[in-house]
């Protein structure tokens, strides 16, 4: 999807520019986009390399599995189809608590682990069952406590308080993933 | 609303202070798992730096040959009709496929406007709600094979757009004028 979406861009780009006489400005933005995603890498390196070395300490100290231990009585109300113990629970809390901390490193392969479990309990295959539908527009809804990149690009670009967007974008994830269980919870009944 | 600026305030130190002393009270070395942690994240952020070179420059050709103000301009009717600023409506829909080109927009729009500008926070708080919907589904799914993937696509959307409506809400509230 990328290849295309990618080519038509540029095409896109180069085309339009040549109609509206904008070919300099085109050319002067093909030295400097590589050179923007440099810097705004080398920002995000310090940022991003921090948060990651404190949540490591949350996984080796056993935070992340405390917490997920913790959320079998959410579990049980959104996935009311998974036994209790089973195996996918386990992967499905790592999963969140994961994403929860803005930990995508760990969050897909739990992710993936917990799709297996949940095909084992999957009576058509090939069919998505209500637990997978749910846990993915959960995954796709992505609740975050803090978007440490997202703290990075804003201070790259000049933001006198990169952190005051913490409060509202905590707010609007719980918005999206409340919407996306309520959708879920009612489309799974159609059939 | 003041609840929510204590939060932006609060909760990096807090996260931090509970996870060094949960850390400190399993008796973690946790300067070393620290060093460990942030050698993993610079991994991290190499591996995305290809991808982000790539889409940014996409996205900044957009922007200089004019083609992303045509775009906005033709889009005009219809967002302002639903009280969306126009100029977000790209990201939005780029933030579906692909992080690192909406990324790409959100630096548009931080170089265009300002971060701190209406649109900047709003870009942001947007950014932080949705996410890759084709490619994480392709992703999972794709994973154990499953070809029908019933309403997963209809209510991701639904939430997307649920966090979109969410986001020009609070902004709105939270820094007006």
């Amino acid at each position: 999807m990328l290849n295309k979406l990618w080519g038509a861009m540029i095409l896109l780009a180069i085309l339009t520019a040549c109609i509206t006489g904008r070919v300099p400005q085109l050319t002067q933005a093909f030295i400097n986009g590589g050179k923007d995603a440099v810097s705004l890498c080398i920002t995000m390196l310090g940022i991003v390399a921090t948060w990651t070395g404190i949540m490591k300490i949350a996984e080796k100290g056993g935070l992340i599995q405390l917490l997920s231990k913790k959320m079998s009585f959410l579990l049980r109300f959104l996935f009311p189809d998974i036994p209790k113990d089973h195996p996918a629970s386990q992967y499905i809390a790592t999963n969140f608590i994961a994403n929860f901390l803005g930990l995508g490193w760990a969050a897909t392969p739990a992710g993936i682990a917990a799709m297996k479990e949940m095909d084992r309990l999957n009576k058509q295959k090939g069919r998505a069952t209500r637990a997978m539908c749910m846990f993915l527009v959960i995954n796709m809804s992505s609740i975050q406590l803090i978007s440490v990149n997202m703290l990075a690009y804003r201070d790259q670009y000049g933001s006198a308080n990169p952190a005051e967007i913490v409060g509202p974008s905590l707010i609007a994830t719980l918005v999206s993933t409340f919407v996306g269980v309520v959708a879920a919870k009612l489309l799974e009944r159609r059939d | 609303m003041g609840i929510l600026f204590y939060i932006s305030d609060f909760m990096i130190p807090v996260v931090v202070l509970i996870v060094i002393l949960f850390g400190v009270s399993k008796k973690t070395p946790i300067y070393d798992t620290f060093v460990e942690g942030a050698k993993e994240g610079i991994g991290t952020v190499f591996q995305i730096l290809p991808t982000l070179i790539g889409l940014m420059t996409a996205v900044s050709l957009l922007r200089a040959s004019g083609a992303l103000d045509i775009l906005v301009q033709v889009l005009a009717p219809i967002t302002d009709r639903i009280g969306f600023p126009g100029q977000l409506l790209p990201l939005s829909l780029m933030r579906l496929v692909s992080s690192s080109a909406a990324l790409g927009m959100l630096v548009d729009i931080f170089q265009e406007f300002g971060t701190d500008s209406f649109l900047g926070r709003l870009g942001s708080t947007m950014m932080g709600c949705t996410e890759t919907i084709f490619y994480t589904m392709s992703v999972y799914f794709l994973s154990i094979g499953i070809k029908d993937t019933r309403h997963t696509l209809l209510a991701a959307i639904l939430a997307n757009i649920a966090g979109i409506a969410a986001s020009v809400w609070i902004v709105q509230m939270m820094f007006p004028g």
